[in-house]
């Protein structure tokens, strides 16, 4: 206990927080956010949209079911830093087989432990997200930590999902026995792994492709559809992608994109973006489905949202759309859907991994879109 | 949708007295239910015997019925009352059993009503095994393999199929009741049998044991449009084996991936669904096996329960609350959280600290029972903490429970002896493992005696090592004390570690400037800012107790629920939160009992939920005078564990408000108050304080046998005896002495022929309230809590009413009394003499049953009087009458509700249901009409189950009793009542020339005569009178009442009872069972 090394959060606007050093050693900088799910943090920290985010999690234990093979959302730990206030000393999970400590050790991953998280997710809550570095084993001083940490890039403005975005083309295809009934373009702007898992089990080969790919290499895959993953950054900074899109729009494509895919079809819609104070990231978020009005309990992680007119139908050069479900916690913009083009987008997480499934249906609403794309949504919309 | 504008009406249907499985919980639940549904302009219709809950209170509903819950009775109230719905979600099981009963009779067609909350169908689909089963089964679900069985023929061919050891589950009872593990044919026979009487429908479900599996529990919600969310995760520490309600349990599940989670998730909704609980709560089981993740869905309760209100308090999510709200029609996504009171209802809340709560057993009351814990629950309450850390959680938890030997310590001790110990789980399972981890047992060695996570046990080790570190020789730093406060070590825990005192520990901290700071319970992890001040401590950096301008009154609550301190203290410190409140000040509750109204947000301004200790209360105080104006502490509401900290809080400096600690010492030290007595020209029974076994002698040789002998400084008559001669003298010295080592055991004269009162009055220093006279019904020596009693009295007269009110005035300003007193008196049958037996210058267990029966808002009194208000004020503003004493609203009688069939002996046979001066009873009813008999009958129906209005009773009285009861059963003769009675009763009666029927005693050699144990397991008898010798009688008479508790046929152990049974009886037969709202009682 007493061996701990000392360790300091430092953030943006001077406040600093006293830890002990954890995981990896060193000094690390990124935007401070804070997440309030209570299971998932394997899945959290390979999540490639908190690519350079230093987490926050509120919850208070960490790292008791240790890390297993299973659970990883991409290949590698995309945080940059990782906060936590009572680290487990030692995993208990039948299918854990390393220690999470050691796993963020083995990534470079510098954390703290034994912070007041608490304070410190009140404070980003009311001060809004934040640049924040976390230094451990350090001989600088409180006003040296705090200068790096000024001199540390911003997010808004930031272009990453060229960091995580597939450098090659690979192929998920649906399980044995199902059928392949279509096929789709997954556009890698951060994706996680169960993506493509949950529209492959629904007969969906997915082509997941690299985010520089052109129209003309979408196309000679022939797909029934393309999909906008997640993924880190600001979205005003993806314009290769977001004029792609415009393409696949014009093209009649059925599209269907989440997160970050949600916040590039809304620009690519001509709507604008803008950055949440501290944005919604956990797995208990409430999303109404103003088609159904029906409310799901929705898995978050975006520090952006899509500017659209929630009270009445929009127009743009697609024609026009609406709407489709507003976070009933702050009224943000949660889903849109196109009436005459047949493209939809969630801000949030259907697939989950970490939370809740009650979204999955989506991607059923994709495989039907893909299916019947002349007569998008139309009925919703008598609704 | 906004709400169901066809509801104009509600019945509520309460939960009746506390027992064990179904305690305040539902007070808390049903009061939240009452205020919903007011606050919707709906009027309210309750039933609840139990007149100590706050849901009674008559500002709660419009029509207040304290009658006993029977479907006879609710079909009165639905004729009367025309109540456009009914709500019986919110009652536990009694509550739900009374609608099926109801459903059956076709009462809700009858009176044009309906069932809101959750439907028959889904009732009968979730509670049913058999059809819960299928309906896992239908949704992809994994239940234990298992055999519906109505006979024992076919429980032991299912046990053969299932293989041993098996679990026996009987349908439609609560709290496990009737349940347990057989491990051989033996087993089985017991076990099952008792579980196929306990079931309503003869069921019982025998199933393959998943005992030493991981249990979780989710609480689930769902309202009319489908919307469903799960409120809470609850994770047992101890696994499959034991009832989550005897189960240290932790929220959030702590050793779950999202993976895995989600799959319970997943399984729940679908649960839900299929089950068809249109709108509300419930709970579901799960076992988890640790080797491969194999979930087994083990049950659900379609109803709000206990688990719902440790949930409500664990999240602040109010589950009660919000289900009423589902029930009259709206959605979640139309309810407002409101902590946040920005953020809608339809989310999951995500906690940001650690929650425990550790149950309290009262096995020391029933030293007779099998303290094992088993799938049937023994636990009487429990106690809840809030930390940063599960280890900080966890320790604040233990100390919570406010008994010794919970918090962990650091001895040496016999490690082998430990680990066979713990294979068996008891009430110090958990301490035993701490105890083996800190002698060096390691992890995998526990886990396999245990089967307790090994996470778990890896934070007892890290607390065992922080241990390990205080106790070294070096110098405790700031950097040791800090992380020994973070990980919830007590200054005392650290006193006894480094060999020094509390108080050095308490100055460190000073000089390490080393304060908890308080976090809030906010529902959602900090994401959004909450109004709500719900509190907890922790050593952490930042504090967010608000700052705060008008004068704050601090009400310390009573803790965990036990025998002699339940729901009626809390009662007490509601009250007073409430009046407080509405005088213009600022509440702040201390309290850790999840299961009370106290500890639910809405009741005061501020809730900090927290330890009842020195130290805890202390933080607590330190902050709020940080915070804003504090004018002082109530601590005369809560009962004895606030009571105990008077004295510590006045030495530190802190104002107590109404009678001062000096005062309670002048009641609670028998020198002291001998001398009140003598001054004031009082008869006490003869007494003497002895330190030793020989003084004792000398003391009981003096005044004279039958003693009673006691500790001095106990509630509910722990360890109080009466002893007949020297020989049980001894024995009770060396047992006594062990329970209060600082305190001389108080030998009394046994009144053995007298009527016993109890007087609770209000004082102010000026003038003295006398609140109720109530006189015991048993004689005295039974204690007080287990007697029943009748306001107002029936023997006393004008003269001696007189003489109690003047006795009581003088004992109250001796002792300087502001706010409550209660006085027990004893008044001798042979000369009509006044004896004091004791004065508690406190809030009493009676005071709910007082303001019931005469509608004097009494504890709102008291607390207006400790804040500085005259009783003559109180006349002014119409809270007390505007002249004269308190008077009752017709006759109600107060009975006693005792846990015997939650208990067994090793062997399996039932523990002895004799009443004596220790108080054993968890609970109490009120029945009340306009004369004796009817109210009596009325109490016992509440209680026990009605007495029988005719048929056969069976009499086998003591020697010393038969003079004094032939009178009674010649009364039973005279109403027609065939009597079977054992030889010598049946001589005696037959001298008296009343007629009965001989059956042998079970001791007696065999022949063609029924035993007496036969007749009663027969059911050829629907009462059983049987007055015992005293403590640990003749095996016939314990024989005799066991049979006839686990027949569940009323059984009376007193003569004073059989006279009382005798004129209920004669009021049934003779007139209507009249029911009456407490509103119109209140009219009269």
């Amino acid at each position: 206990m007493l061996d701990q090394k000392n360790a300091f959060l430092v953030l943006d606007d001077g406040r600093i927080f006293e830890g002990y050093a954890w995981a990896k050693d060193g000094e690390t900088f990124g935007e401070a956010v804070f997440t309030t799910g209570m299971t998932g943090y394997q899945e959290t920290l390979t999540d490639p949209s908190y690519h350079k985010q230093i987490v926050i999690m509120t919850a208070p234990h960490i790292g008791n079911t240790g890390v297993n093979p299973e659970d990883y959302e991409s290949e590698k730990i995309w945080v940059s830093g990782f906060v936590v206030r009572n680290p487990s000393p030692a995993p208990s999970n039948w299918r854990s087989n390393a220690s999470l400590e050691q796993t963020l050790i083995d990534a470079n991953v510098v954390g703290i432990a034994g912070v007041d998280t608490r304070a410190l997710t009140r404070h980003i809550r009311d001060r809004g997200a934040m640049r924040v570095g976390i230094f451990s084993n350090t001989t600088l001083t409180r006003e040296e930590m705090v200068v790096r940490v000024r001199k540390s890039a911003q997010m808004e403005g930031s272009f990453l999902a060229a960091d995580v975005s597939t450098k090659k083309s690979y192929i998920v295809k649906p399980p044995d026995g199902i059928k392949t009934i279509l096929r789709v373009a997954a556009i890698d702007l951060g994706i996680k792994g169960a993506t493509p898992k949950y529209l492959a089990k629904l007969g969906v080969e997915v082509h997941v492709m690299p985010m520089n790919s052109t129209f003309e290499e979408i196309q000679q895959i022939k797909p029934d559809g393309v999909f906008l993953s997640n993924g880190p950054g600001d979205p005003a900074t993806m314009t290769d992608v977001i004029s792609l899109v415009r393409t696949v729009l014009n093209a009649g494509i059925p599209l269907f994109g989440i997160c970050f895919g949600h916040q590039i079809l809304g620009r690519a819609l001509g709507f604008d973006t803008y950055k949440l104070p501290f944005g919604h990231r956990g797995i208990n978020q409430p999303v109404i489905d103003l088609t159904t009005g029906k409310v799901e309990i929705t898995s978050h992680n975006h520090g952006f949202a899509v500017a659209a007119p929630k009270e009445s139908t929009f127009n743009t050069v697609y024609g026009s759309g609406h709407v489709t479900h507003i976070s009933l916690n702050d009224s943000v913009v949660e889903g849109i859907a196109m009436s005459d083009t047949p493209a939809f987008s969630v801000q949030y997480h259907p697939e989950s991994a970490a939370g809740p499934h009650d979204s999955t249906y989506l991607f059923q609403r994709f495989v039907d879109l893909m299916l019947e794309p002349r007569l998008p949504f139309k009925e919703d919309l008598v609704k | 949708m906004p709400r169901d504008t066809s509801i104009e009406s509600v019945l509520v249907i309460g939960s009746g007295p506390i027992i064990i499985g179904q305690a305040c919980e539902f007070d808390y639940s049903g009061t939240q239910a009452c205020r919903v549904l007011q606050s919707e302009g709906i009027r309210v219709i309750l039933i609840n015997s139990n007149p100590a809950t706050i849901m009674t209170d008559p500002e709660f509903a419009d029509a207040t019925y304290i009658e006993p819950i029977t479907p006879e009775v609710i079909e009165k109230i639905l004729e009367r009352e025309r109540p456009s719905a009914v709500l019986a979600t919110l009652g536990g099981q009694t509550a739900l059993n009374a609608a099926m009963a109801l459903h059956e009779r076709g009462s809700f067609e009858k009176f044009g009503t309906k069932l809101i909350g959750a439907n028959i169908d889904a009732i009968k689909r979730g509670e049913d095994r058999e059809i819960f089963k299928g309906i896992v089964a239908k949704i992809g679900g994994d239940s234990a393999k298992s055999i519906i069985a109505h006979s024992m023929k076919e429980c032991l061919a299912a046990a053969k199929e299932l293989n041993y050891p098996v679990v026996v589950r009987p349908s439609f009872t609560m709290g496990g009741l009737g349940s347990g593990i057989a491990y051989n044919e033996g087993d089985l026979q017991q076990i099952a049998g008792a579980g196929l009487r306990h079931s309503p429908t003869t069921e019982v479900l025998l199933e393959e044991s998943i005992i030493g599996w991981k249990e979780y529990e989710l609480e689930v919600m769902r309202d009319h449009k489908d919307n469903v969310v799960i409120v809470c995760s609850i994770e047992n520490i101890d696994p499959m084996g034991v009832h989550t309600g005897d189960s240290i349990t932790v929220a959030p599940a702590m050793t779950l991936t999202d993976y895995e989670y989600q799959k319970l998730r997943d399984l729940s909704i679908a649960i839900i669904r299929e089950v068809g609980v249109a709108t509300g709560g419930c709970n579901i089981q799960y076992a988890v096996n640790p080797a491969d993740g194999r979930i087994i869905v083990i049950e659900m309760n379609p109803r709000v329960s206990r688990s719902s209100a440790l949930a409500s308090k664990a999240t602040g999510f109010p589950i009660a609350k919000i289900a009423t709200k589902l029930a009259i029609g709206y959605t979640l996504d139309e309810i407002e959280n409101d902590i946040t009171k920005s953020t809608p209802a339809s989310f999951e809340p995500a906690l940001d600290y650690v929650v425990v709560k550790v149950p309290r057993f009262a096995f020391e009351k029933f030293p007779e029972a099998d303290d094992r814990l088993t799938t049937t629950m023994k636990s009487v309450g429990e106690a809840m903490a809030i930390g940063r850390s599960f280890p900080e959680a966890l320790q604040k938890a233990l100390r919570s429970v406010e008994k010794s030997g919970y918090s962990f310590s650091w001895k040496d001790g016999d490690l082998a002896s430990l680990m066979k110990q713990m294979r068996v789980p008891t009430q110090s399972r958990l301490q035993q493992v701490q105890q083996a981890l800190h002698l060096g047992a390691s992890i995998d060695e526990v886990f396999n005696a245990t089967k307790i996570d090994p996470w778990f046990l890896g934070q007892i080790v890290v607390i065992n090592e922080l241990a390990k570190e205080l106790n070294a020789k070096g110098e405790l730093t700031k950097e040791l004390l800090r992380a020994a406060k973070q990980m919830g070590f007590s200054d005392e825990q650290i006193s006894e570690i480094r060999g020094v005192s509390i108080a050095e520990i308490y100055a460190l901290r000073q000089k390490f400037s080393l304060q908890p700071v308080y976090k809030t319970v906010d529902t959602c992890a900090g994401e959004f800012a909450a109004i709500t001040p719900y509190y907890y401590s922790s050593y952490e950096e930042e504090s967010e107790v608000l700052t705060r301008s008008k004068e704050a009154i601090i009400i310390l609550g009573s803790g965990p629920n036990r025998i002699g301190q339940g729901i009626e203290f809390d009662y007490s410190c509601v009250h007073a939160s409430f009046a407080l409140r509405a005088a213009g000040f600022e509440t702040v509750m201390i309290n850790c009992n999840p299961e009370t109204v106290s500890t639910d947000y809405d009741t005061s301004d501020r809730l900090y939920f927290e330890p009842l200790t020195l130290e805890d209360v202390l933080e607590v105080i330190n902050a709020e005078i940080a915070a804003g104006p504090v004018l002082g502490v109530i601590t005369q509401l809560g009962g004895q564990t606030p009571l105990g900290l008077a004295r510590g809080l006045k030495e530190a400096g802190v104002n107590i408000l109404g009678t001062s600690p000096d005062a309670i010492d002048l009641a609670e030290e028998r020198g002291a108050f001998a001398k009140i007595l003598m001054d004031s020209n009082l008869k006490a029974p003869e007494f003497g304080m002895a330190n030793s076994f020989e003084e004792a002698v000398v003391i009981a040789d003096r005044i004279g046998y039958p003693v009673l002998v006691r500790p001095s400084y106990v509630l509910g008559g722990r360890g109080m005896e009466i002893v007949y001669d020297a020989d049980t003298l001894q024995g009770f010295i060396t047992a006594a002495t062990a329970i209060t080592p600082n305190h001389p055991v108080l030998i009394d004269k046994f009144l053995d022929d007298a009527i016993e009162i109890d007087v609770d009055a209000l004082v102010d220093g000026e003038e003295v309230f006398l609140a109720g006279v109530m006189e015991h019904i048993e004689e005295a020596g039974i204690h007080s809590g287990d007697s029943a009693c009748v306001l107002p009295s029936i023997s006393l007269n004008k003269d001696q009413l007189q003489e109690i009110k003047s006795a009581t005035t003088k004992i109250a300003k001796a002792i300087d009394v502001r706010g409550l007193i209660n006085i027990q008196f004893a008044v001798t049958l042979a000369n009509n003499t006044l004896y004091v037996i004791e004065a508690n210058p406190r809030a009493s267990r009676t005071v709910p049953f007082v303001a019931k029966s005469t509608g004097v808002a009494l504890a709102k009194a008291a607390a207006l009087i400790c804040a500085g208000q005259k009783i003559k004020d109180l006349r002014t503003t119409g809270l007390l009458p505007a002249s004269g004493d308190g008077k009752a609203n017709g006759v109600s009688v107060k009975e006693a509700v005792l846990p015997w069939n939650r208990f067994r002996r090793v062997d399996g046979s039932g523990i002895d249901s004799v009443l004596g001066p220790e108080m054993k009873s968890t609970g109490e009813v009120m029945g009340i009409s306009s004369n004796f008999g009817m109210a009596f009958a009325k109490s016992q129906s509440a209680a026990f189950g009605p007495l029988p209005k005719n048929g056969s009773v069976f009499i086998s009285l003591s020697e010393r009793d038969k003079e004094s009861a032939w009178r009674s059963a010649r009364g039973l003769a005279e109403l027609k009542f065939k009597i079977y009675a054992t030889q010598g009763t049946h001589e005696f009666l037959k001298s008296k020339n009343i007629d009965s029927e001989l059956v042998r005693k079970n001791s007696d050699p065999q022949n063609s005569q029924l035993s007496a144990n036969e007749i009663i397991t027969q059911g050829l008898v629907q009462l059983v009178i049987n007055t015992p010798l005293g403590r640990g009688s003749k095996q016939d008479g314990w024989m005799i009442r066991s049979a006839a508790v686990s027949r569940g046929v009323p059984c009376i152990t007193t003569i004073a009872g059989f006279r009382a049974a005798v004129s209920a009886i004669s009021a049934l037969q003779n007139s209507d069972f009249e029911i009456k709202s407490l509103q119109e009682w209140m009219r009269i």
